[in-house]
């Protein structure tokens, strides 16, 4: 459904990213790992429509989205989650959720998805009146996700689920985010914590200085020796 | 759904009781007003209306969207040299001329605000204020069409009803209530509730399908429309305009000052900034006149120190703390 072919991205004279080519599949999580400042968010950006500069084609179900703004890219159905979720800090966790349907104009519509991330997430419903500046990370994480749900999207892209987590935070989400997976709602997460990444994906995609230098299913990744030495440890 | 987030927003709901009561005790005072004043007091509340222009159009850039603007001493001359040129030429009556003068600001920002709105934080603080030099620097040196430092005299005007005087405090007067309403009308909209987001995250406001860049634009046009018509209504009630005094940089740094006093993004804060200063302004120049640009650098100092969220949310702090 989405597929990247030969996009190069960065900021300004910078290029960070270099004929990536990519493809996220229906109903499918796909990971992207890389060391610290490989290019993944700049690559989430670019797809995203909010990186500076981007060429190549960006396909998402049949549409180019190449030449789309960021905020037009969010109708099409491409939700963002954030490094470091980017919560609107004073605003409850409610309105938070309510804001990520900013480009939705049925009321039942929004209401329903509202349903769906409470139900997904009970923590919000428990504290849906606080301030999203004075939750955990793990909650403010979780709050980050359902508000990227609330645009109805068709593909999340999630950029550093784990940052900053405790483990057992970090497995209740992976397990929500199966159930996310299991709506229809593709996923391309890009993780540091391989393990996890390799855990949730069927596929996945090595950025390695801006360019992918290694593709496979997940459990090919798993026995690269690349990746061992590198991101294992083994 | 979102209609109701966009109601939630605004400051402190007012209890619904008395507030259409309240609404018309006050208009019907101000209506009333001229009556009862002498000039001397007339003049102050024809300027404690069109601080108020100041304060609330400040608000929508650098309140609700969070980019502090130093431009509004720039739109303010603009909008007065448009007024006076238009008028000494004859062309247009009085009540047209704020009209023309707020569109021709509209249209100055929306052209200068594409650029200098990708700038972040003091940069655009700095861009904004660069602008109103620029203006300043036009009207001094394009003589044919502004009389340069000369200035421009405005023909006398005769109003139909009333005095002078009146007619421009009731000018003044519906600029303001103008200018109110459009800060409510905006502060519920689904644009105000961009407008915060951008002030609390612009980058995750894109993410949820805003766009910045616009709604930026919108907050920046309309604080440089509405003090272009104060500007124009300004020109024909001094009747003698010079670039040093219309683009004087101290009306740029009012407006905020009274912002902040009153409240920042909130609705009647600015207004009661407003009225606070008029009031601080005529005290100091009646009994420390040289020294009159140094208190309002106290004033500045004091506030970021003491209440840097204005008085209304100071006092409900203190309120809730108490309770």
């Amino acid at each position: 459904m989405l597929r990247l072919t030969n996009v190069s991205a960065g900021y300004g004279q910078i290029q960070v990213v270099r004929d990536v080519s990519l493809d996220v599949g229906e109903q499918e999580i796909v990971c992207l790992i890389g060391s610290n400042g490989a290019g993944k968010t700049t690559l989430l950006r670019a797809i995203s429509g909010i990186a500076p500069f981007c060429v190549g084609t960006i396909e998402f179900n049949g549409e180019d989205l190449s030449d789309l703004p960021g905020h037009e890219i969010v109708t099409r159905g491409i939700a963002h989650v954030p490094e470091g979720r980017r919560l609107f800090r004073t605003m409850s966790i409610r309105d938070n959720l309510l804001m990520g349907a900013f480009r939705r104009r049925s009321a039942s519509e929004i209401k329903h998805n509202l349903d769906r991330v409470y139900h997904l997430f009970p923590r919000l419903a428990e504290r849906r009146d606080q301030a999203a500046g004075t939750l955990s990370g793990g909650e403010q994480q979780m709050c980050a996700i359902g508000r990227g749900l609330m645009s109805e999207p068709k593909l999340i892209l999630i950029d550093e689920l784990s940052l900053g987590l405790a483990p057992q935070v970090v497995d209740n989400l992976a397990k929500t985010l199966l159930h996310i997976r299991d709506l229809g709602i593709s996923i391309l997460l890009v993780e540091q914590d391989v393990e996890i990444a390799f855990e949730l994906a069927s596929r996945g995609f090595l950025l390695d200085s801006g360019q992918i230098t290694v593709v496979g299913t997940t459990a090919e990744l798993a026995e690269n020796p690349q990746i061992k030495l590198a991101y294992i440890g083994a | 759904m979102l209609a109701s987030l966009a109601a939630s927003f605004p400051a402190r709901p007012l209890p619904r009781i008395g507030v259409g009561v309240l609404i018309a005790v006050a208009l019907g005072l101000l209506i009333a007003l001229p009556l009862g004043l002498d000039n001397y007091y007339m003049r102050l509340a024809t300027t404690v209306l069109m601080y108020c222009v100041l304060a609330w159009s400040w608000n929508f850039i650098g309140g609700f969207v969070g980019y502090p603007s130093f431009g509004i001493a720039a739109f303010f001359g603009f909008g007065a040299y448009a007024g006076a040129i238009l008028l000494s030429a004859k062309i247009i009556p009085f009540w047209l001329s704020p009209i023309l003068a707020a569109a021709g600001c509209f249209a100055v920002a929306v052209v200068i605000g594409m650029p200098i709105l990708r700038l972040r934080g003091h940069y655009f603080a700095v861009a904004s204020l660069g602008l109103g030099e620029v203006f300043r620097e036009l009207a001094m040196s394009w003589t044919a069409l502004t009389g340069g430092g000369m200035g421009i005299n405005l023909p006398p005007m005769r109003p139909a009803f009333g005095t002078e005087a009146q007619t421009f405090y009731y000018a003044m007067l519906i600029l303001a209530l103008v200018t109110l309403g459009t800060t409510i009308v905006v502060a519920r909209s689904r644009l105000g509730v961009a407008f915060r987001c951008i002030r609390q995250n612009e980058e995750a406001a894109n993410m949820i399908g805003i766009d910045a860049t616009r709604s930026k634009i919108i907050a920046f046009a309309f604080s440089a429309a509405l003090p272009g018509a104060a500007g124009a209504i300004y020109a024909s009630w001094v009747g003698y305009i010079d670039p040093s005094d219309v683009f004087d940089i101290l009306n740029s740094v009012k407006a905020p000052v009274m912002v902040l006093l009153g409240g920042t993004g909130t609705i009647f804060g600015p207004a009661i900034g407003a009225l606070i200063y008029l009031v601080f302004e005529e005290f100091v120049t009646h009994h420390l006149l040289q020294f009159h640009a140094g208190m309002l650098g106290i004033i500045i100092v004091a506030l970021v120190l003491f209440m840097p969220h204005g008085l209304l949310e100071t006092l409900r702090r203190r309120k809730q703390g108490q309770a």
